[in-house]
């Protein structure tokens, strides 16, 4: 469907945005608080150019927007993409459905061989 | 279905999470007292973490690293606050290196885990405690990476009509 294969798209966007520690940071940091392109490349040992690369592909991403005040162009996190509580809570609680999983897949496994309990300090095989 | 329950509630800024695991009580106790077993669930699908502390006591402190896909480390450590087997534990669960140097401006999150006997299985509750929606939102942009990755592989399946690709 075009409508899933949009959504796809702005996930891999999203996705690839947040796959640079740097452009993690960047938005963790506005997110907290909007700041101006030159206060953000203050923080990076890197040109001006480059964070600015970096807050487009967020921009691209919609995880922040950008507006010109004055001189500065400031930058925030973008509280559509970030969303409402309820959304935020959703995703969160993949991780946690995504560990159970994990917890799930431990209790099987040793529910396979001998039925006798093990001692609680022994070598896991 | 492991998970038989979700509650959000944005208003309290909390999330709990009921899931009906098949083993006895004493059993899913050893997934959260030792450490080799952690380590087997805590970090993300992609990111194996790997437990250095483990005071399983309360005001005890665990420590523990996760990888990434891309060899990027992410640092993590617990307070337990209260450790009462094999019926539940209360911990706090932060970044950095430990709670005397937590990374600064990053969340902590106020876990609860319950675990009740239940039909011959275990019933696990677990709420998790957001000090402020602005944690929450660092939270989830910082495991957004993951979590896309989850919910874009299950797109994935439900777009090839549910049947497992080659």
């Amino acid at each position: 469907m075009v409508v899933d294969q949009l959504e796809q798209q702005a996930v891999d966007r999203v996705f690839g945005a947040l796959a640079d520690a740097t452009r993690r940071d960047i938005l963790v940091r506005v997110l907290h608080e909007e700041s101006s392109v030159s206060s953000l490349a203050a923080r990076y040992s890197m040109s001006f150019a480059a964070v600015q690369k970096h807050v487009a592909v967020l921009q691209r991403a919609s995880l922040v927007t950008k507006e010109r005040r004055g001189r500065e162009q400031l930058v925030r996190g973008s509280v559509d993409t970030v969303r409402s509580a309820s959304r935020l809570l959703e995703q969160y609680e993949e991780i946690w459905r995504a560990r159970i999983d994990q917890i799930d897949a431990l209790l099987a496994a040793d529910a396979v061989p001998e039925a006798a309990p093990t001692p609680p300090r022994g070598d896991t095989p | 279905m492991t998970v038989i329950d979700v509650v959000r509630d944005p208003q309290a800024l909390t999330l709990t999470v009921t899931s009906r695991l098949a083993a006895p009580r004493e059993r899913v106790w050893q997934v959260w007292a030792d450490p080799r077993q952690l380590e087997q669930w805590w970090g993300p699908p992609g990111w194996p973490a790997t437990f250095t502390d483990h005071d399983f006591v309360g005001g005890g402190v665990a420590r523990y690293a996760m990888t990434g896909p891309d060899g990027e480390r992410a640092a993590g450590w617990w307070r337990f606050l209260r450790v009462d087997p094999p019926v539940g534990l209360e911990l706090e669960d932060g970044f950095g290196d430990g709670p005397d140097a937590p990374a600064p401006g990053m969340p902590v999150v106020r876990m609860v885990a319950r675990l009740d006997e239940a039909d011959g299985g275990t019933r696990m509750t677990l709420t998790s405690h957001f000090a402020s929606l602005e944690h929450l939102e660092q939270l989830v942009a910082m495991g957004m990476e993951e979590g896309i990755r989850a919910a874009s592989e299950q797109l994935d399946v439900l777009l090839a009509g549910g049947v497992v690709p080659r």
